[in-house]
Formats: C-alpha cells, structure tokens, sequence
C-alpha cells in the first residue's frame, strides 16, 4: 500500500504529493499529516500538488478539509504549486476551495508560515 | 447528421480502482487527440467526478469512451457512463448543483457539465442512469 511521505525542516512538514491520489490513498495521507503534526509539534504543514495533474471535487475537499483539521490542532496548512489546469478546472466547475490557504510554489509556502530559505 | 465512430471502448466500473483507470484512458485518448493542456484537464476531471458518481451512487456500471468525428469534420471524445443505481428524480435540480447525497460536493453533474461541451442525462428511477458527454477538439 502506497504511502506519500511526510518530511520534516525545521518545525515545518513538508508533503509532495506526486502520485494520484485514488479515495484511500488521499484518506491515508490526511490521517498521516495529521498524525505526524502532532508528533513533531510542527507549526505548519506545506502541502505541494505541482505533481497532480487532475485534482478532481474529492482530491479538493481532502485537501480543503485537511487544512480544516490542522487548524483545528492550532497549526497551519499551505496548498502550493497547484497547476494552472487544476485551477481552472476547479473554478470552471464552481468549486470553492475554501479553508485552505495556497501559495505558488514552495518556497512562497514557506514565506506565508514564516520561513525563508537563505544560503549561509 | 449522425457522427462518426473513430474508436469505441467500453470499460467496467466495478470496483474503486476504475475510477482511477477510466480517468486514465480518457486522459490518454485526450492526448492522442491533442486537445490542449486545459481541455485534457477538463475532460479527466468531468470522468473522474462522474466514474465516481457511478461507483458511489449507482453501485457500479460500464464507461464507453468513443473518439467521434462530426458531420462538419470536427474531432471530439465522447463518453458515456451507465449505471443501474436509483436513478434520478429531479435532475434539473442536480443540473444547477449543491444537490447532494451521500458523501458527494453535488458537484459531480453540475461541475461536469460546465467543463464539457455537451452533456446529456438520461434516467429512470429505479432503473438506472445514462450520461453522456462530448468534447470537442477546438479548430
């Protein structure tokens, strides 16, 4: 059973969704996210879907309500990189992804939750 | 004017995992058909959402993916779901959305219909369900 690994940097987590998700594997990963915030005591969660190329009304509503959850837990959650096919599907359809905030890409991501990637 | 079958194939939906397989080939037949990045987007969304329809309110049922060629020469990849769930009582009222049973947005019909060029719904209650979709290839 596939498993999308959750990395760690700093007190951030760092998902990259870069396999389609069918209905387990989507369910699975918000109870790892979740899980895994809670045992590192992470402040935010970066969630990169640049690697999906169809995010369909289900895959969003996991994405949204897991944004839901972790601010429930007191922490925070940023979608990025999602592609400008997804966007426009997703708007065209009329969903409304709300709960969640977005960023363009990771490093953006990181900026909204406080951090910066410099080189020393 | 009819329109013309270039291919037809007809795929189970009958466990979870067809959802993902159908949204495949459809994307790959999209993509032998060289629509654009967008429209590729919307035709793979629209099967998934209503593959997903299929197997969550229909209790499983068959997707045929045709590609189809019009009387004025216009290419396009028409899909067809059916299923022999309950059927659906007022589908106007799916059409304009936020109607929703089970685990659904409800916008499994209404979103679909806004990403394709035509959508067709055919359904008696207790009997079942047919939609049908066409997208075509801009010129």
């Amino acid at each position: 059973m596939l498993a999308i690994p959750i990395l760690k940097l700093g007190r951030v987590l760092l998902v990259n969704v870069n396999v389609e998700l069918d209905d387990e594997v989507a369910t699975r990963l918000q109870n790892d996210v979740l899980t895994a915030i809670e045992r590192s005591e992470a402040e935010g969660v970066v969630i990169d879907i640049s690697g999906l190329e169809v995010v369909d009304s289900y895959v969003a509503r996991i994405l949204a309500e897991t944004g839901q959850m972790t601010k429930l837990m007191g922490t925070r959650a940023v979608v990025v990189g999602m592609r400008p096919e997804v966007a426009a599907t997703l708007t065209r359809m009329g969903y409304v992804m709300g709960g969640v905030r977005t960023a363009l890409n990771l490093e953006e991501g990181l900026l909204l939750l406080g951090y910066k990637l410099q080189r020393v | 004017m009819g329109e013309e079958i270039l291919s037809r194939e007809e795929m189970p939906i009958a466990r979870e995992d067809d959802v993902v397989l159908v949204r495949r080939r459809v994307r790959a037949i999209a993509a032998e058909q060289k629509l654009d990045s967008f429209a590729t987007a919307a035709v793979t969304t629209a099967t998934s959402e209503l593959t997903r329809n299929v197997w969550v309110h229909g209790g499983g049922g068959s997707a045929v993916v045709e590609q189809i060629r019009s009387a004025e020469g216009r290419v396009g990849l028409r899909v067809t779901f059916r299923d022999r769930g309950p059927g659906i009582a007022d589908i106007e009222r799916v059409l304009r959305g936020g109607y929703s049973t089970a685990k659904s947005m409800g916008l499994g019909l209404s979103g679909s219909r806004r990403l394709v060029d035509e959508l067709t719904i055919d359904s008696e209650v207790g009997v079942g369900t047919i939609v049908t979709f066409v997208k075509w290839r801009a010129f």
